[in-house]
């Protein structure tokens, strides 16, 4: 067994699950937006703001953001550990990944809830 | 005539490894790829190369032909040469030891790793274990791995993480175990396989499947290790 | 030579094929300080090649089985100069080692109830050659050698065995009262030579086939061992007893095993007939080996041979179906088409007899004990050198092994070789320490070829060295052509002496491997080219156009190889089994 300390859910097993079902959920989303696009061909700013003005939407999209923040984690942990051998360029990039999806993340909740 | 450039590398004598070129007259013969380096080693005695059984079954030759993993002794002129070329350069990803010589070390590691032998901790009856014909054909596409190493020096994953992701020869082998009707020690077996490396690097790729001269399929195992991790854990 | 490092053993097993790995599982689990010193990494070795089975009376196709006819099949089998109490200890203990190996897990195909499947083999009956084709070979589909070599050596990662991979033992050390103390050995991978000193050597380094042009022997199969105990002066038994194997693929000497006749396959002439019916009218195509490849051999010189030459027969199996082939010879039908360009299922594969199998070797007990014997002409015993599988005789294969007994020797002599050995280490060993220049004595050679500056090249010796054995020491044998092969051998042996070793580099040089192993063939080839004149008569692998019958008042008897007079005498076989009666001499048909 490997052990590790700086992947998401500390096992293997867990990543793999948490890229897999954030991958289903990021698809839905997808699906949605590109869709609700498609059937608005018009599209002002006043219907896509009370678009996002509903609840179920904006959990819809929280949902979307935090998969978003889990399944890049996990991918580019993955490829921080494939490519970057040395131990502090490896722990550098990983501290630079992990607060850029911290920041987008919470951007992107006060994007949603905020004023 | 034959065409072969071959990768060279002395440690005593080389400061950097080097391809050389040889021609050969095969007299239109379709050799095996190991039959063209013997002819070449008795002209050139200090060409460097491992064989054993020359049929395929002790995994000794493995090497990368015109840039393709396989077993140099059942792999033939017609099967692999290109434009009256063959190029042989040792197995990827491995240390060179001297010219196609690789050091194993790694591998055989992560073989060990597995624990790579039926467990069972109940007594042993008088007689062999019983086992059903259905349960056997259970190992089948499994035991029959010769370790020649093909698989995992043309994985990815395992050129760049090769002390912590298994590899497909090994997880063959784990797989082996693990669908043994035989074995009763899947619950350690498997805890010893949930972190992110030694199973869940492997992203499907499917070069194994692709170089395997035994024909087999580490792909598959490897997805039967993880819906077993899966049922386990949920 | 004070420069050299030494290593320490208890016991030092050379060779990792199937015997030498089941004396070291035993030892390991001993807790002795034990290593297995192998020229290939263990899976490599040459067991695993073995396609068809081991045979052992387990009661298992037939539940009344018994081992005592699996003795009578195996010393008919090898012309009555099968050591009978050799042949009772294997034959009994057998099924005790082939139920430890399905325990280790070693994966036999099986029948509906769950037990071993075996199948048909050569030379097999029931109730002592009365009732019937038996079928007593357990068989992991056509692949029981790979199997239970990788179950081995799973087994001995598991005892924690220590291993010398990839080196290369050179030469036996005695001590000044001639008792084995060790060995020179070479890492290949550095080129470093080490001094490694044990109390027990054990020499589990298999055949050498390579002394012939064509074999079904991996390139490995030098006779390290006997070439080792050769030079150290010990003698050699039976050396002119060589099985060739009826299904050599035609062309490329790969084996296909014997296991596809005892699935329903049979072998055809030119006009398609099943010549095997003439020459062995009950068990047809599963005769002893020595027999088919005779009976092949009679088709091919009287002009019934097929193809454009003439010179092979077919081995016909599309017959069985594709379900069968594929389930129960898979690694036939891959060996087929890759090498005869032949898909069984559709097409007949060429086939021609083949060298196979070394049933002579160093003489040993049923302990793996190595013997000698004393001006009297006594058995008497080497002490620290043992012997099993392939390099040993036993003998239980006398003059003609049985297909399926290697893999059941292998294991059994391997595992009695192993207690025997632990004991002994628990009793105490104490040998007198070898000497520097008794170190020296055994770096002769390497030294010599480290030193050569011109000479001929080991590759061309080689080639020749092996026409000479295919053309005078094959199938048949007569007097003038063994005669002008001897001395041929003779005069080889001296330009092997000043051949040249070109590469003196360090770092896996597998030129100066080739240039020992030349030794090594050397040897073999030469003792068994003179004990095959020596012996006149036919008996088992042993046939002679001038002495075609086989002459019990003169030659009942074990042949023995001393090399450092070149002489061939004679050892007494063993007629006392301890539980069974002994099976007298009788005309031998199938």
């Amino acid at each position: 067994m490997v052990t590790n300390i700086t992947n998401l859910g500390r096992s293997g097993l867990s990543d793999w699950l948490i890229q897999r079902v954030s991958a289903v959920i990021l698809a839905l989303y997808t699906v949605f937006i590109v869709a609700y696009l498609l059937f608005n061909p018009g599209l002002d700013y006043v219907t896509w703001s009370s678009l996002f003005a509903q609840t179920w939407m904006r959990i819809f999209s929280l949902l979307a953001f935090i998969s978003l923040a889990a399944h890049a984690w996990v991918g580019l942990w993955t490829v921080t550990t494939d490519y970057l051998k040395s131990t502090p360029v490896r722990l550098g990039a990983q501290v630079v990944i992990i607060l850029a999806v911290f920041v987008f993340l919470v951007w992107g909740i006060t994007v949603l809830w905020g004023a | 005539m034959l065409q072969v450039s071959i990768y060279r590398y002395n440690p005593e004598t080389d400061s950097a490894p080097y391809m050389q070129e040889y021609q050969l007259d095969t007299q239109g013969r379709d050799l095996m790829v190991l039959n063209v380096l013997e002819m070449l080693k008795a002209e050139d005695t200090t060409l460097a190369f491992r064989r054993s059984c020359r049929e395929g079954v002790c995994g000794s030759d493995g090497m990368n032909m015109n840039g393709k993993n396989g077993l140099a002794c059942i792999t033939s002129l017609s099967d692999v040469v290109k434009d009256n070329k063959l190029v042989l350069r040792p197995l990827p990803g491995l240390p060179v030891v001297r010219d196609l010589v690789v050091d194993m070390g790694l591998f055989y590691k992560q073989y060990e790793r597995i624990q790579p032998y039926l467990q069972n901790d109940e007594p042993a009856p008088a007689i062999e274990r019983l086992q059903s014909p259905e349960d056997r054909d259970k190992l089948d596409g499994l035991y029959e791995c010769i370790l020649c190493a093909c698989c995992s020096t043309s994985c990815p994953s395992f050129w760049w993480n090769p002390d912590k992701f298994v590899g497909p020869a090994g997880l063959l082998q784990s797989y082996r175990f693990l669908a043994d009707s035989r074995d009763t020690a899947t619950r350690e077996r498997l805890s010893e396989l949930e972190d992110p490396f030694s199973v869940f690097r492997c992203r499907g790729i499917m070069n194994c499947v692709a170089v395997c001269p035994k024909g087999l399929n580490p792909t598959r195992a490897i997805g039967k290790i993880r819906d077993m991790l899966l049922a386990n854990a949920t | 030579m004070s420069n050299m490092r030494t290593l320490s053993f208890d016991a030092i097993i050379i060779g990792g094929g199937g015997s030498g790995l089941r004396a070291a599982l035993e030892l390991a689990k001993s807790g002795k300080k034990t290593a297995v010193l192998s020229k290939v990494f263990p899976t490599r070795s040459h067991t695993v090649s073995a396609q068809g089975g081991i045979t052992c009376a387990i009661a298992s196709a037939d539940p009344n089985d018994d081992w005592r006819w699996h003795m009578y099949d195996t010393v008919k089998g090898g012309d009555y100069i099968t050591d009978q109490d050799a042949a009772e200890y294997m034959c009994s203990e057998g099924p005790k080692a082939v139920f430890e190996l399905e325990h280790m897990g070693l994966p036999f195909s099986r029948f509906d109830n769950g037990r071993i499947y075996q199948r048909p083999f050569g030379g097999q009956s029931k109730n002592f050659g009365e009732g019937g084709q038996a079928a007593r070979t357990c068989a992991a589909a056509d692949r029981t050698g790979h199997a239970l070599l990788h179950t081995l050596y799973q087994n001995n990662l598991k005892n924690n065995t220590t291993f010398l991979n990839e080196w290369f033992a050179v030469d036996l050390v005695k001590n000044a009262n001639g008792d084995v103390v060790g060995c020179i050995a070479m890492c290949i991978e550095t080129g470093e030579v080490v001094h490694v000193k044990s109390k027990a050597t054990v020499m589990a380094t298999g055949g050498a086939g390579r002394i012939y042009a064509s074999t079904t022997n991996a390139l490995i199969n030098t006779g390290d061992g006997i070439g080792m105990a050769l030079r150290a002066g010990f003698p050699m038994q039976d050396m002119e007893m060589w099985q060739f194997h009826p299904t050599g693929i035609y062309g490329a000497g790969v084996l296909v095993t014997e296991g596809c006749r005892g699935e329903g396959g049979y072998l055809v002439n030119k006009d398609g007939e099943r010549f095997m019916e003439r020459y062995a009218p009950n068990a047809k195509d599963l005769a002893g080996r020595d027999v088919v490849a005779r009976s092949m051999v009679m088709e091919i010189l009287e002009g019934r041979g097929c193809g454009e030459k003439g010179d092979h027969v077919f081995l016909k199996l599309d017959h069985l179906g594709e379900e069968v082939l594929n389930k129960r010879l898979p690694g036939i039908s891959e060996l087929s088409k890759i090498f005869a360009h032949a898909d069984p299922v559709k097409a007949p594969i060429p086939v021609v007899p083949t060298c196979h199998y070394m049933m002579g070797g160093i003489p040993t007990n049923v302990h793996g004990q190595a013997i000698m014997q004393d001006a009297d002409g006594n058995d008497r015993i080497v002490n620290g050198l043992f012997a099993c599988g392939e390099a040993a005789c036993v003998s239980v294969h006398g003059a003609n092994r049985l297909g399926g007994n290697s893999l059941l020797d292998l294991v059994v002599f391997g595992r009695a070789a192993g207690m025997f050995i632990e004991s002994a280490l628990n009793e105490g060993i104490d040998y007198l320490d070898a000497s520097e220049s008794d170190v020296e004595a055994a770096m002769k050679r390497m030294t010599r070829w480290n030193e050569s500056t011109g000479g001929e090249s080991v590759a061309a010796l080689k080639t020749e060295l092996q026409s000479i054995m295919q053309n005078s020491f094959g199938v048949f044998r007569q007097e003038d052509h063994m005669q002008e092969g001897v001395k041929k051998l003779a005069d080889l042996r001296g330009r092997i002496g000043e051949a040249h070793l070109v590469d003196k580099s360090g770092a896996f040089n597998t030129a100066r491997v080739e240039a020992l192993e030349l030794d090594n063939l050397m040897e073999v080839a030469e003792a068994t080219a003179i004990a095959a004149l020596e012996r006149k008569e036919s008996r088992g692998a042993h046939s002679r156009y001038d002495y075609p019958d086989r002459d019990d008042a003169n030659w009942l008897k074990h042949s023995m190889y001393f090399p450092t007079e070149k002489r061939v005498g004679k050892r007494d076989v063993n007629f006392k089994p301890k539980t069974v009666d002994t099976f007298e001499p009788k005309v031998r048909t199938y």
